[in-house]
């Protein structure tokens, strides 16, 4: 029999679905009486609506409901005193305006142009107050966030860096960067009367949407269900319940149909968060040969004045690095924009920029290899925990990426090597993401015909995971993958995480493993053997000799002691080679060598694929993704795929991606430490760095524009 | 110009009677000169629905993956609209409605366009290739095969239009290297950053073709 094993390059279980257009997303069905739901958006930045003209656009043809601060049935979550409270921006509930963009007003009409044009008829006027969205002249108002995590860290002395004999100290800035997955965030929702509420919707975690709608509307949880089984992308833009799915579902009650709201891009610009405009200012001090003395890493990024977000921006600097001292500061400045949310790598992508930079700016002052310089400050311990690691191998990531893009040619002094016009550099970037594991429940069914069916209640958002899972439990069961159906993005699956935080193959793996091993065990039992019996056994004959229709189980998964005793990251070396153009200063990112320190690789094809990824995300950083706000009107200038630069095939290069494929021995029984992040977290400095190799050129602003070339 | 409406009861006046409004102010009703008995019938038949059917749509006939159609349109309506919400073929993408990332693109009379850049109505009589009409019956086409094995897609969101710009690359001879494949194929964004992998299927079609 054909054995599938974990490790194995399985193609994907739904890649027949998603090539022939057959996978449906949750836009896409066709439900009978459908409406569409088209957002009116705000104008200003801050004030309230002081009145709203919705005559003409009630009037349009085919209009059902226009939805205004003014009419909107109340949502009980949104009320003081909710017994469940929805956190974050409450759509019609009152007439305040926050940002630019919120939406004021939705138009429910029968078809999506009747709703659009209804839409365009809504006109408002405001009572405008002064707004502040412009982050550098805020700058000062900045202030210590209100969740306890975020307060300031010192181990050692603070800001000893000072006090060494080399030191580096210099600001890097990130603008903000918008997820931008291709498939525009659409909801589909609709009610079974009052008390029942169904949903197609953009989410990574079903049960999180789940919760929070059933919150919102004061339901039951069990009356709500959450279907999302195909996700055009997300990269973190649909880890939360935003307040349009509210909005959906609210319509959907109010004109007793189903309602599809669909957001524009350039709606997707404010209303599905983004990675947040930071400036970081790291210290570094070090002895004259190379030993760390002192890393200061403070941090300040935008946030809306009416939430709070909050990442780990600065954390990366209190453990990758053996530094007897080492202090943290991490502030935010409210502005009157939208609230941003976590975007692939988060926070940890946005602190290794800087990190990673300095650390390569220190490297020349030092005139040491920057892999020597890691090597020389390298920690077999967490410092920041003072626990030992589960895993850590990022010196042989520094190793196999070395040798694989050639480390050897790097000049050692910038500028040195050309080729023809483009001069050409090297850089590299480290990272580490925090490797979780999640309570997850999964349901496995085996039928007398051999078949397996699987179900849990996480998400796909691309990575592959029905197509990891698959390859979990054909390995464990000892089956061809072909023989195992895997469900998932079903709120009435058992109950899994939000697809978030390189969590999922920890996380479902795990319990995907233990219901697979506890299936196993039963069949032994059942079959007169002892339970732990390793020898091959025939499922199916069993179930048929007993004549049982069926075997089903559930299984939850957790972990225990060990998140406590151990420190556990996943680790990544991104090396990149690029061509800049002397003349005119485009840069090309020529090569790119991801080494990541993952754990154990369940599936190498999708793996890759998701290192691949991760890394042309972070091209897009380092080279050309910026929102450019207009602080005039507190607006984004750029709001469109056109104006917002996301990498093209033409900007990716060959991307390589190693994996050390060693298996953790602590975090889970399969050893998976996590990809989604790491695959981008080290990426922009190891292509800013390489650009310095160039050029000479340090260019501490992303996104290294030409004219940022030209111009340094 | 706008006065504040007084905030109705929760609820209520928001399910206005809008079609009875239209009713009322169509110059082409009133000329029927309608009984207001009627015209009450008219909103609760909708009517209005009707007219519009009547009156704001015109006639289009095409022809998608081999299958004729004779539907009534909106002039505005897109291609892409018409496809996903009319016809129920929600194999082309919606990622921009603008153009500018080729998630919608489909084959019309052999040619890649950006299906949301079209108005239905300008497809009168032409033959439109869709994702779903690129395999034949369970036998998939080579592109859709190669983009299978060489994993040139994750979240699949973009997948559609990859590949119908793919089918059209090879065609339109433009595959002669990597770098000119990423170059043709640059109107196709894939966030999820499968590139190279799509590269690679390309070449691989290309190969088995030459
Ligand atoms: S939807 Fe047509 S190009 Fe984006
Ligand atoms: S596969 Fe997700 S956008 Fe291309």
């Amino acid at each position: 029999m054909k054995k599938d094993k974990i490790g194995d390059p399985l193609s994907r279980i739904d890649g027949r679905l998603k090539v022939t257009g057959g996978a449906k997303y949750s836009g896409e069905y066709k439900l009978p009486g459908l409406t569409y739901g088209v957002l009116v958006s705000a104008t200003i930045p801050c004030g309230t609506v002081s009145s709203m003209d919705i005559q003409a656009a009630g009037k349009a043809p085919g209009v059902l409901a226009v939805i205004t601060p003014f009419n909107a049935p109340k949502v009980p979550g949104y009320q003081p005193g909710a017994a469940r409270p929805v956190r974050g921006l409450k759509l019609f509930n009152d007439d305040k305006v926050y940002f630019n963009g919120q939406p004021i007003a939705l138009v429910v009409a029968e078809t999506f142009e009747r709703a659009t044009y209804a839409a365009s008829l809504v006109k408002a006027t405001y009572k405008a107050e002064p707004f502040e969205t412009d982050f550098h002249k805020n700058f000062d108002k900045g202030v210590i966030p209100n969740e306890g995590r975020y307060k300031d860290y010192v181990r050692g002395e603070a800001d000893a860096y000072k006090k060494a004999p080399v030191v580096v100290e210099q600001d890097y800035m990130l603008p903000s960067e918008m997820h931008n997955p291709m498939e525009l965030h659409v909801t589909t929702a609709f009610w079974d009367g009052d008390d029942k509420v169904t949903l197609y919707t953009k989410s990574q975690g079903v049960i999180g949407s789940q919760r929070s709608i059933a919150n919102a509307f004061g339901l039951e949880v069990a009356n709500v269900q959450i279907n999302s089984r195909f996700v055009g992308g997300a990269f973190g833009s649909s880890l939360r319940t935003w307040p349009h799915e509210v909005a959906a579902v609210q319509a959907a009650r109010l004109v007793k149909r189903p309602v599809k709201l669909t957001l524009t891009r350039e709606q997707m610009f404010t209303l599905v968060g983004y990675r947040p405009l930071t400036i970081q200012r790291i210290g570094l001090g070090a002895t004259t040969d190379g030993k760390l003395m002192g890393i200061t890493h403070e941090s300040h990024s935008q946030t809306a004045v009416y939430e709070e977000f909050t990442e780990n921006a600065v954390n990366v600097s209190r453990f990758l690095y053996a530094s007897p001292n080492a202090n943290t500061r991490y502030k935010v400045v409210p502005l009157n924009v939208g609230v941003p949310t976590p975007m692939r790598g988060p926070g940890e992508a946005t602190g290794s920029f800087a990190l990673e930079s300095a650390l390569d700016e220190l490297s020349y002052k030092l005139n040491i290899d920057p892999i020597e310089l890691r090597l020389k400050n390298y920690t077999d311990m967490d410092p920041e925990r003072n626990l030992p690691w589960s895993s850590k191998f990022l010196k042989e990531c520094y190793q196999l990426g070395a040798e694989r893009i050639g480390w050897e040619k790097r000049p050692t002094k910038p500028g040195m090597q050309r080729d023809g016009d483009w001069m050409v550099g090297y850089g590299l970037g480290c990272g580490a993401f925090g490797a979780y594991r999640s309570k997850t429940q999964v349901r496995i069914k085996l039928t007398p015909d051999g078949s397996v069916n699987i179900q849990t209640a996480t998400s796909d958002i691309g990575p592959g995971t029905g197509t990891a899972m698959t390859l979990i439990a054909a390995d464990i069961l000892g089956i061809p993958a072909e023989r195992i159906s895997f469900e998932l993005g079903n709120s009435a699956f058992p109950v899994a995480p939000t697809q978030g935080g390189s969590q999922t193959v920890s996380s479902v793996g795990s319990a995907v493993h233990d219901v697979c091993i506890a299936l196993k065990q039963k069949l032994n039992t059942l079959a007169g053997l002892p339970a732990d019996n390793t020898a091959e056994i025939e499922y199916a004959t069993i179930l048929q000799r007993l004549n049982l229709p069926s075997l089903e189980l559930t299984q939850e998964s957790q972990s225990g002691e060990e998140a406590r005793k151990y420190s556990m990251y996943s680790f990544s070396a991104h090396f990149a080679q690029v061509h800049v153009h002397s003349l005119t200063g485009i840069v090309r990112v020529k090569r790119l060598v991801a080494v990541v320190d993952g754990g154990k690789i369940v599936n190498h094809k999708t793996a890759s694929s998701q290192m691949i990824g991760g890394a042309v995300g972070g091209i897009g950083m380092a080279l050309t993704e910026e929102a450019i706000f207009d602080d005039r009107f507190g607006r984004y200038v750029n709001g469109n795929l056109a104006d917002y630069h996301v990498p093209v095939n033409a900007d990716a290069p060959d991307i390589e991606a190693i994996f050390i494929d060693k298996p953790d021995p602590i975090i889970n029984p399969i050893g998976t430490k996590g990809l989604g992040e790491i695959s981008l977290i080290g990426v922009a400095a190891a292509v800013a760095n390489a650009v310095f190799n160039a050029t000479g050129k340090r260019i501490r602003d992303l996104p290294i524009t030409p004219d940022k070339v030209l111009m340094t | 110009m706008s006065k504040r409406r007084n905030a109705p009861p929760e609820g209520k006046d928001l399910l206005k009677g809008s079609r009875r409004d239209f009713l009322k102010q169509s110059s082409l009703l009133s000329a029927a000169a309608l009984t207001p008995g009627t015209l009450i019938r008219a909103a609760n038949e909708q009517w209005d629905e009707k007219v519009a059917d009547a009156f704001e749509k015109l006639p289009l006939n095409l022809e998608v993956n081999g299958v004729k159609y004779s539907v009534n349109v909106e002039p505005r309506v897109t291609l892409l609209d018409l496809l996903r919400e009319q016809l129920n073929l929600t194999g082309s993408k919606k990622g921009c409605d603008r153009g500018q990332c080729g998630a919608c693109t489909v084959h019309v009379n052999g040619v890649r366009i950006n299906s949301c850049l079209s108005l239905a109505l300008c497809n009168e009589g032409k033959k439109v290739t869709t994702i779903e009409g690129l395999a034949k019956g369970d036998v998939l086409h080579p592109m859709q095969e190669a983009f299978i094995k060489h994993d040139g897609f994750q979240c699949g969101y973009c997948t559609s239009g990859q590949i119908m710009s793919a089918v059209a690359l090879v065609k339109e001879g433009r595959t002669q290297s990597p770098g000119e494949i990423s170059e043709f194929m640059s109107g196709n964004i894939c966030r999820c950053g499968a590139y190279s992998n799509i590269v690679k299927a390309i070449q691989e079609v290309k190969n088995s073709q030459s």
